[in-house]
């Protein structure tokens, strides 16, 4: 079990509890705003972009090379940005704090 | 080879250089052919517009066929946003469960329907059906509607043997000015409606902008899910274990679904115009020429994909461009998707497998390239479950 929370882009905070599958499906079955997740998770739409607490970094470890090439070409990705598509839900990632990011 | 396969014919010059070249109408194309080249030129909306002469960055060009500028298709920052924010939320709506249930039973019933027959051409007699109806739900729009389209044939721009045909675009351009009249005069709630109603930047849509997005609407989705459907089902008719690994797996159909579209890359490429003299891959691009986004050579890029040929169907990690990439990336995408979700869904619960019977395929010319975009036509047998 984890508990992960949800910054909103209009800063509502949403905490969630998963057990199994990505980060982002747990924000879809709980309709997140700003989380689409509109590729199902495979990491083709960036629909899932969010900005990981700098405190957080830790948890989630950096992001792959396909994914950081996806991000490269985001205008809204900072050093901190992950598609939460490929963050799988586990205990290490209990008390996340994840920022929604923007997008167009 | 298998008569599914879609073959990559960009390999080499991929690989070699990176792009590739034709001539389109005496106004050349550089095509960029690699996934990272064609991310960062999507991406580089000054250099590489997409709104220039309508038509233009269209191929084979329309210029000489229309002028009315496509939206938001035809149109760059940032006036882009302004259209994409005004039609999103109308092009999310096959999310919503109500939508879902009527794509299903329409799915349903034209499976059930070519299930009780000798032999079916998928092309005509299946694929096109199902996406005419579909559009009525898009559309809002009464699904008696979709006889008219179906009526058009698949070939709605361009009659037998020739590439662009002025005369038969007039078909669909006179079609939807009518609608766009009689919407005028009694709006519903139906997407000329919604769009006549609209403002953008404090201003109405004209009527040519509300035309404009309606063409696209009827052109961008027409091929490209007749396309996407019509090589599943030649996909399915070699590959049965397949349908069985649906049925069974039934959390696999997204990936499924994504992998399909990876692979057959139903809209080749499309252009924009060059703004400024460039480089791509160290080779130098003219202002005022024109490049394409080659979205299926990208889909083969074996630098990001493994086996980049086969297609595996639940693949994880799919990077794919078959949808676009950055501002205009597609539109119809999530209607495409539920269709496709769906239909994959339907035929892993229904069909037991497929024998093609005859086909002949849709070969493009693309300069030095010559790209299987799909079927003219394909007959096959549906066997029950
Ligand atoms: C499997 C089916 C489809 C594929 C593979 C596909 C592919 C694409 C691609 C690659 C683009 C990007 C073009 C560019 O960057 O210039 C695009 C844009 C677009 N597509 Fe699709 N498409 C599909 C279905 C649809 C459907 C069903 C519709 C609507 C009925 C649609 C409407 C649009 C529109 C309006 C755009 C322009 C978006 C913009 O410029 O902001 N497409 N499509
Ligand atoms: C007014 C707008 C458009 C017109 C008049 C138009 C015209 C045509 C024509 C004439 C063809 C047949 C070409 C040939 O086979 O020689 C065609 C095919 C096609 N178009 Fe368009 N097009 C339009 C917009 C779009 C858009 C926006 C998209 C996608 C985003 C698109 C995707 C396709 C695809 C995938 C094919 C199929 C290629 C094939 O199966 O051979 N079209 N279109
Ligand atoms: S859901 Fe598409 S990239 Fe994450």
């Amino acid at each position: 079990m984890a508990k992960i929370t949800f910054i909103t882009t209009d800063d509502k905070t949403i905490t969630l509890e998963g057990t199994s599958g990505s980060v982002m499906q747990l924000a879809v079955d709980n309709s997140v705003p700003g989380i689409d997740g509109d590729c199902g998770g495979v990491c083709s739409c960036a629909t899932c972009h969010v900005h990981v607490a700098p405190e957080h970094i830790e948890k989630t470890g950096a992001a792959s090379e396909i994914e950081e090439d996806m991000l490269d070409l985001n205008d809204y990705s900072n050093e901190r940005s992950r598609l939460c598509c490929q963050l799988e839900i586990s205990e290490a990632l209990d008390g996340l704090v994840l920022q929604v990011a923007e997008s167009d | 080879m298998k008569k599914s396969a879609l073959p990559d014919p960009f390999e080499e010059a991929r690989v070699n250089k990176g792009y590739g070249e034709m001539d389109d109408q005496n106004d050349p194309v550089t095509m960029i052919l690699g996934l990272k080249d064609l991310r960062k030129c999507a991406h580089n909306w000054k250099t590489f517009q997409s709104g220039a002469a309508p038509g233009r960055i269209v191929i084979p060009s329309e210029v000489n066929i229309r002028d009315t500028r496509q939206i938001p298709f035809e149109v760059d920052p940032p006036e882009h946003k302004d259209f994409r924010a005004l039609v999103e939320p109308w092009f999310k709506r096959p999310l919503e469960a109500d939508y879902k249930a009527v794509l299903t039973q329409q799915i349903n019933d034209i499976v059930d329907e070519v299930l009780t027959e000798d032999s079916v051409e998928v092309v005509e007699g299946f694929s096109l059906r199902l996406q005419s109806r579909a559009l009525t739900l898009l559309l809002n729009t009464p699904y008696e509607e979709s006889e008219t389209w179906i009526s058009w044939g698949t070939h709605v721009f361009r009659s037998e043997g020739e590439a662009l045909d002025g005369d038969k675009a007039n078909i669909l351009y006179d079609y939807i000015d009518e609608r766009i009249t009689k919407a005028i005069e009694s709006p519903g709630n139906d997407l000329y409606s919604m769009l006549l109603a609209a403002t953008v930047n404090g201003k109405k849509l004209t009527r040519e902008e509300v035309k404009g997005v309606m063409i696209l609407t009827f052109a961008g989705g027409r091929d490209t899910v007749i396309n996407a459907v019509t090589n599943s089902i030649a996909y399915f008719a070699e590959h049965p274990e397949s349908l069985d690994r649906l049925l069974n797996e039934p959390d696999i159909t997204g990936k499924a679904v994504e992998e399909l579209i990876r692979y057959f890359s139903p809209l080749t490429q499309m252009g924009r115009v060059v703004t400024e003299d460039t480089q791509v891959c160290e080779h130098a691009i003219k202002e005022d020429t024109r490049i394409s986004l080659c979205w299926a050579s990208a889909n083969r890029d074996a630098k990001v994909f493994e086996n980049p040929n086969d297609i595996v169907i639940d693949r994880k990690i799919n990077p794919h461009v078959a949808f676009g990439f950055s501002h205009h990336n597609c539109l119809g995408a999530t209607h495409a998707r539920q269709i496709m979700n769906i239909l994959l869904t339907t035929l892993a619960k229904k069909v037991k497998s497929i024998n093609i019977v005859d086909y002949k395929e849709n070969i493009e010319e693309l300069g030095e390239f010559k790209r299987k975009v799909g079927y003219d036509n394909l007959t096959v047998k549906f066997n029950g479950r």
